[in-house]
């Protein structure tokens, strides 16, 4: 009979602190591993030389200076949703709504390219086309918000099924604006070029750059130096302690969530304006759930999600570059990917809790 | 908890790895073709004179979609043919129809392609954007309209005259229909209240390429058996295995006896087979590719096209270094479409009558849309434009009619056919 004291083999501790070093050196070991980790897996399956593998990969995000540009592209895309997410997150707001709030910011973006493309000069074009998209996505994160403050909705589930709401919208205006039935619009204003993002010293992607930056450095110092920032952060920890303190819980849900939401409508813009200059239902493509990951993995510091908007893009451009060179189907790469995210979440548990094995402990008890 | 969250992590993650190894040594004979990033002159000394054609592909799918698995086969095929090597070939697979269609280009112009093919529908207006801006290089959006308006001249449209075979496909399936109806096995809810066999057909979009597709195939069967009505249901999107199905499945619960369809996956005649099986008298037309896998006694055949005939032509234009038509198209004359294999339930003669009614097409004694043969609002038609030249999609331009029968892909590769004919129901 085995004694009711006896340890368990391992003991899960969380850790009340780590140093700074040391949780980089989790996670630095972790994408190391997971590096390793996949190398094997290829080696095993595919017979590829790994080394190979993984220069493809880097080649596919950073091989041209073409492709690096794409990689900044995307990774400013996905940083910007992840950024518009950040305060929600942070106040404990489920948003899972951004795909929605993204789509209905490129509408409205694709219905001024569409309608008035023509009689504004550009840079005022551009900033209408900003403005409206923010306002579009704005409502759309207020709008669930309003019903969580006023009658404590769910809002995981409402934002999500603003979600299909805005995909339907999308597929509505789809067929607005397209009149052959092929259930596409196609690039928009694609001779005249109005409504797309001038380039800047030659760089067609400069601007989405500088638009998302300013947005993460000002977000950054609106969480952490503001007064704002703080009742997020108190909402976050404990709506009691919020009352208690005298902050206006609903009134900060009804703000954040609308800075939420107008952030990720500016990132539809960017889209759509700044990128692929058509709308479709496609247009948010799962960056705004993707974005989700990056806010929580940075744990809402806007600047580490610069890093980790990194990561993914790189491991994605690393993917499709990996099935081209090697003839492997996407599903390949998209196990690398899985590995390497894997260990990277792995790695926050080893930094948020110890093991302790029972023999560790055998000199104490005998 | 977390234990158990940690298993089940541990599991999907195992799984994962299973199913890959399982893709993965399936794929394997396939996935030697390394390709070499930068054309090294180093690797490739006996290459004759100037520097190699470099051709790039940007694909909807990969080689597990019947679609693109047609135009894969039919760029090996005819690379096969006139010596272009393995590995001066780019493949980008799994394109989706957004700005990923215009990196993938740019991409490969930046590799040395100087040929580049997209096959899906919606990747032409990415490709069109780049084409415009790299006059030097070469684009061909397959299956796509909007070349010849474009004006650019390295811009390309191509498309086979598969309404031809899709007609050939209907004399298929009016042949097993006059055999069920001598035979008497036509059951009552197939045969609308004036007499007529009831049809169904699974469209992706209502538009020229599939309503072309669709009535070619109706005045097959009516070729055959005069006393036909079809129902026309589009899912929406070109593949679509669920919705593929379940509209298949509506339309055979409506009564309809013969599924046809313009859409790329193999849902509907997987439906038609699973409704055979419990015993209903059901039968499919497939596309692309034979069905007679998802669908051994069920399916017909399917209409399907022979893209290496095409992919012959451009790549030995761009070996020449010469310009491709902006507009191509073929159809059985030159091989470039075909039905596949007969299923084995195909009537008695059909076979014979196949032959007969391709070698009438070959010989021109045969128009698919013959006026005669079809009426609108119970008028035959004498007039129809075949190009829209104000951008409003409403052709108004290119008179087709013309000897008595529109010119289908005469004046533009893809299908401008658009008239709804009598007989037709677009249900949705």
């Amino acid at each position: 009979m085995a004694s009711p004291n006896r340890e368990p083999l391992v003991r899960l501790v969380k850790r009340s602190s780590i140093p700074l070093w040391q949780s980089i050196l989790v996670r630095v070991a972790a994408i190391i591993l997971s590096l390793l980790f996949s190398a094997v897996i290829i080696t095993l399956i595919t017979k590829l030389d790994p080394v190979k593998v993984f220069t493809s990969m880097y080649n596919g995000a950073f091989g041209l200076e073409l492709r690096t540009w794409n990689t900044i592209r995307d990774m400013m895309l996905l940083l910007c949703i992840a950024v518009g997410l950040a305060p929600a997150f942070k106040m404990k707001f489920w948003n899972i709504g951004a795909e929605g709030q993204i789509l209905v910011g490129g509408i409205v973006s694709a219905a001024c390219m569409i309608s008035i493309g023509d009689k504004l000069p550009t840079a005022l074009l551009l900033i209408v086309m900003a403005l409206i998209s923010a306002v579009a996505g704005a409502i759309w994160g207020l709008i669930p918000a309003i019903f969580k403050a006023k009658w404590n909705t769910n809002e995981t589930l409402f934002t999500l099924m603003m979600n299909y709401v805005a995909i339907q919208l999308t597929s509505f205006m789809v067929d607005v604006w397209d009149k052959k039935g092929s259930h596409s619009v196609g690039v928009i204003n694609q001779t005249t070029r109005t409504g797309w993002f001038p380039p800047i010293a030659e760089k067609q992607y400069l601007l989405n750059v500088i638009i998302v930056l300013a947005l993460t450095v000002i977000m950054f110092i609106y969480l952490k130096k503001t007064k704002q920032g703080y009742e997020i952060a108190v909402v976050g920890e404990s709506e009691n302690t919020a009352r208690y303190a005298g902050i206006s819980v609903k009134k900060v849900i009804l703000r954040t969530m609308l800075i939420s939401g107008a952030i990720c409508g500016i990132a539809g813009f960017i889209e759509v304006a700044g990128v692929s200059h058509t709308i479709s239902v496609n247009t948010a493509g799962g960056r705004g759930f993707t974005a989700i990951i990056v806010a929580w993995l940075a744990k809402f510091n806007t600047f580490t999600m610069i890093l980790i908007s990194l990561l993914l893009v790189f491991l994605d451009k690393g993917a499709v570059q990996i099935a081209t060179d090697f003839g492997l189907n996407e599903y390949a790469s998209e196990m690398v990917t899985g590995i390497i995210l894997f260990f990277i979440l792995g790695s926050e548990f080893f930094i948020n809790y110890k093991l302790i094995f029972r023999h560790s402990n055998k000199g104490g008890k005998a | 908890m977390k234990k158990i969250l940690a298993l089940l992590l541990a599991c999907a993650m195992l799984l994962t790895c299973g199913v890959l190894f399982a893709a993965c040594t399936e794929d394997a004979p396939e996935e030697n073709n390394e390709v070499v990033e930068n054309n090294d002159p180093a690797e490739t000394p006996e290459e004759p004179e100037a520097p190699a054609l470099k051709v790039g592909v940007i694909l909807i799918g990969d080689e597990n979609e019947g679609y693109t698995y047609a135009h894969i086969d039919g760029i090996k095929t005819a690379a096969e043919t006139l010596g272009i090597p393995a590995e001066n070939i780019i493949w980008k697979y799994t394109v989706p129809e957004d700005q990923t269609c215009y990196d993938a280009a740019v991409d490969l112009i930046a590799n040395g392609c100087t040929y580049i093919f997209s096959n899906s529908y919606g990747h032409q207006t990415f490709m069109q954007t780049a084409a415009g801006e790299y006059p030097a290089i070469n684009f061909i959006s397959m299956t796509g309209d909007t070349a010849r308006a474009s004006g650019l001249e390295n811009f390309s449209n191509a498309f086979t005259k598969v309404y031809e075979s899709r007609y050939v496909s209907g004399v298929v399936a009016g042949m097993k229909l006059a055999e069920l109806a001598a035979e008497d096995k036509i059951p009552a809810e197939s045969i609308d209240e004036n007499g007529n066999y009831k049809i169904g057909y699974v469209g992706a979009h209502p538009y020229a390429e599939v309503v072309s597709g669709y009535t070619a195939f109706f005045l097959g069967i009516q070729s055959i058996v005069p006393n036909v009505v079809m129902d026309v249901t589009y899912t929406g999107s070109w593949f679509d295995i669920t919705a593929e199905g379940s509209t298949a499945e509506a339309l055979m619960a409506d009564g309809c006896i013969i599924i046809g369809q313009h859409a790329d996956s193999t849902g509907a005649p997987a439906a038609v087979q699973a409704a055979y099986d419990n015993g209903k008298t059901v039968f499919s037309v497939g596309y692309n590719i034979s069905m007679l896998e998802v669908a051994p006694d069920a399916a017909l055949t399917s209409a399907s096209n022979n893209w290496s005939r095409y992919y012959e032509y451009a790549l030995g234009a761009a070996l020449k270094g010469e310009r491709i038509a902006t507009n191509w198209a073929a159809g059985y004359e030159d091989d470039a479409v075909r039905i596949t294999d007969l299923g084995p339930n195909v009537a008695a003669g059909t076979a014979e009558k196949v032959a007969e009614v391709v070698a009438a097409i070959k010989d021109g004694t045969l128009h698919v849309f013959d006026t005669s043969k079809f009426t609108v609002g119970g008028e035959t038609v004498t007039s129809a434009f075949a190009t829209d030249t104000n951008g409003d999609f409403a052709p108004d331009a290119d008179e087709a009619i013309i000897d008595g029968y529109y010119h289908e892909s005469y004046f533009q590769s893809a299908p401008s056919f658009q008239l709804r004919i009598d007989g037709i129901t677009e249900t949705n």
